[in-house]
């Protein structure tokens, strides 16, 4: 966790005199008579369902058996025999193993250098008084007022040479504006005297960097780098537009073709000898493209309020 | 090995009598001083420079006659000839503005209020166990792509989905709304408001755990209801960000989902579903004609910035903080 948690961060106004809120606390106002809880209850319990059912579903799905799914004649709520079939086909070996693949190196590879450089980025662009940090500040801010466009983009990418690359996927949107703000202001807020006494000590910038800064900035580490990752993970509009071949297509590409357009995956595709239902093999792709979100999404739920905060704030 | 330099021996703050200033170091002995920082910045700074400022300049192709065997600039001028689409009003180009709009007024009135809403009924939720439980819940399909949302939605309500099959098992008529261009425009609200509603909180509901307690007992000892500390406390406590969330909504107002509408766009037609945005897509870079879509994209462009930077005005006049500060 950071070191600047506990206090009131600069952004959220001046210091109030009433203590922060606990559990069950106290709010000034006068509990809500039981009819309005009852009905704020059902409200927001249905609003879950809707989220969760569809979830439930396609997972229930994706493990049912055949007879199953072709009774049903779509989708299953409950599996009766659950099985892995479908996961068994799909990770055979063919077109969905190859895109998953792509994406994992992508989202990889992609990660790992938006992070590296809008973490430097922003360290450079927080240091008060720096020379230039102005005119490179307001080079990022303006990044968030306009888009240079579709056409102009990917005139760009082909100019580069980068058509059909996997670079296409990375580099145009390498680093974020709004990232680089939210690191920013995160590293503002640590407290000066760590920097200059390091510096006191011999520390070069780097070492300080390295040393001093990123430990205590894994929170919004964390919280940027989930940003970057589900970006790069469900990147789609880069693919369509950059990548013809569909050898290389990531798996947002194969989920649009064999899910959303219903296209029919053959046996050959995936290298194996007979196919379960397809509505399985469909449900069952859906399910590996969220796997990775859900496993990550609960270790750094606690730290989006701030990332998004300071983000919204300051930008 | 640095010594400590001048930026950290600034004086004291409150000193009452500021000694003048040092005078600023030449620019050669700064960029000394700070060459590490910036060579920290320089990869993220030529990645932004390369892939949004030098792309600027390729907008010159909406005045150009762009040949791309020629290249941008090889290709011959042709002034203004790419907005005829635009002041002549070409059938297919008002279509996607029509569109757009339709689309932008359905969201402002539809998708934006929602998650003030929520947040203030989760604000007033006495268990801040069972809150963070429903937020973590309803900020997860922010998260997912929009591939996924819309497989999701033909899975739950397409003509063999979900909803349709229970439907006719139960001897009704089957729904029919995925691919169903009469309600394609309130389809794709939807599909924002399933994905982003809940996302769309967590500025609310920060702005709303900093409204002053005393605030509320007070007006409760003046005896109001809890409707009236709504109206009088809650939600003048939270204007500041709805207004700037509406100016920020103001400057998108020409983009509506892009990514969200390709993906169905074959099932309804364009008729109902181009917009601005894949308008140029499908018009420039699957028809070719990269001059005219290069010309509406780049109007829509600077009428984003324009509309930002004139809400922020109007923002400052009714004393509100708006976007930034002058």
């Amino acid at each position: 966790m950071s070191a600047s948690s506990s206090a009131v961060p600069p952004w959220a106004g001046p210091r109030r005199p009433s203590p922060p809120r606990r559990p069950g606390a106290y709010t000034g106002q006068p509990p809500p008579k039981l009819p309005m809880r009852a009905l704020k209850g059902v409200a927001l319990a249905i609003c879950c369902l809707l989220v969760v059912g569809p979830f439930l579903a396609v997972v229930a799905t994706s493990l049912a058996d055949a007879e199953q799914v072709n009774a049903a004649g779509g989708l299953v709520l409950w599996p009766d025999n659950p099985n892995l079939n479908a996961y068994r086909a799909i990770l055979a070996g063919g077109i969905v193993t190859r895109s998953i693949v792509v994406s994992v190196c992508i989202t990889l590879v992609g990660t790992a250098l938006s992070l590296t450089f809008t973490a430097l980025l922003a360290y450079s662009l927080s240091r008060p008084g720096s020379f230039l940090s102005k005119p490179m500040l307001l080079t990022v801010l303006f990044t968030l007022l306009f888009s240079p466009g579709i056409i102009p983009s990917y005139l760009m990418v082909k100019q580069l040479g980068l058509l059909d690359s996997y670079w296409a996927l990375i580099l145009p949107t390498m680093i974020s504006g709004f990232n680089v703000i939210v690191m920013r202001a995160f590293f503002m807020e640590l407290p000066q005297e760590l920097i200059d006494s390091a510096r006191i000590d011999g520390a070069g910038e780097l070492a300080t960097f390295v040393r001093i800064v990123l430990p205590l900035s894994k929170a919004v580490l964390a919280v940027v780098g989930l940003f970057y990752a589900v970006g790069y993970w469900n990147a789609f509009f880069n693919a369509l537009l950059y990548l013809n071949d569909n050898a290389k297509w990531p798996l947002q590409l194969v989920l649009r073709s064999y899910v959303v357009n219903s296209s029919s995956l053959t046996p050959e595709q995936l290298d194996v000898s007979s196919l379960p239902p397809q509505q399985s093999l469909q449900m069952a792709i859906l399910v590996l493209s969220l796997v990775p979100i859900a496993l990550i999404y609960p270790f750094i739920q606690r730290h989006f309020t701030k990332g998004v905060l300071i983000g919204a704030v300051k930008g | 090995m640095q010594v400590a330099d001048q930026r950290t021996t600034t004086p004291a703050p409150n000193d009452t009598h500021p000694p003048a200033r040092p005078a600023r170091r030449p620019w050669v002995a700064r960029l000394k001083r700070d060459r590490w920082l910036l060579l920290f910045g320089l990869p993220g700074l030529l990645v932004i420079l390369t892939f949004h400022y030098i792309p600027l300049l390729g907008n010159v192709i909406a005045f150009k006659d762009y040949q791309p065997y020629l290249g941008i600039q090889e290709s011959p001028w042709n002034g203004l000839a790419n907005f005829a689409v635009i002041f002549n009003g070409d059938p297919a180009f008002l279509n996607a503005l029509g569109n757009t709009l339709i689309i932008t007024a359905l969201q402002v009135v539809f998708v934006f209020p929602l998650p003030i809403c929520l947040a203030l009924v989760l604000n007033s939720l006495l268990s801040d166990r069972l809150k963070r439980l429903v937020q973590s819940i309803l900020y997860l399909p922010h998260f997912m792509s929009w591939v996924i949302v819309v497989a999701i939605f033909q899975q739950m309500l397409g003509n063999a989905g979900l909803i349709s099959n229970w439907l006719l098992r139960n001897g009704h008529d089957a729904v029919h709304i995925i691919g169903n261009s009469d309600v394609f425009k309130e389809l794709i609200t939807a599909q924002v408001i399933w994905k982003d509603c809940g996302w769309g909180t967590i500025l609310f509901l920060a702005a709303l755990s900093h409204i002053d307690i005393q605030l509320y007992e007070a007006s409760g000892v003046d005896g109001a209801s809890r409707w009236r500390q709504l109206w009088h406390v809650t939600l003048p406590g939270i204007r500041p960000v709805i207004i700037l969330l509406l100016i920020l909504r103001l400057g998108d107002i020409l983009t509506v989902g892009f990514e969200q509408i390709v993906l169905q766009q074959q099932a309804v037609g364009t008729q109902v579903s181009e917009v601005l945005d894949t308008y140029v897509y499908n018009n420039g870079i699957l028809a070719g004609n990269w001059g005219a879509s290069a010309a509406v994209g780049l109007v829509k462009g600077l009428i984003g910035v324009a509309l930002v930077l004139g809400a922020n005005k109007l923002a400052h006049i009714f004393g509100e903080k708006g976007i930034y500060q002058k």
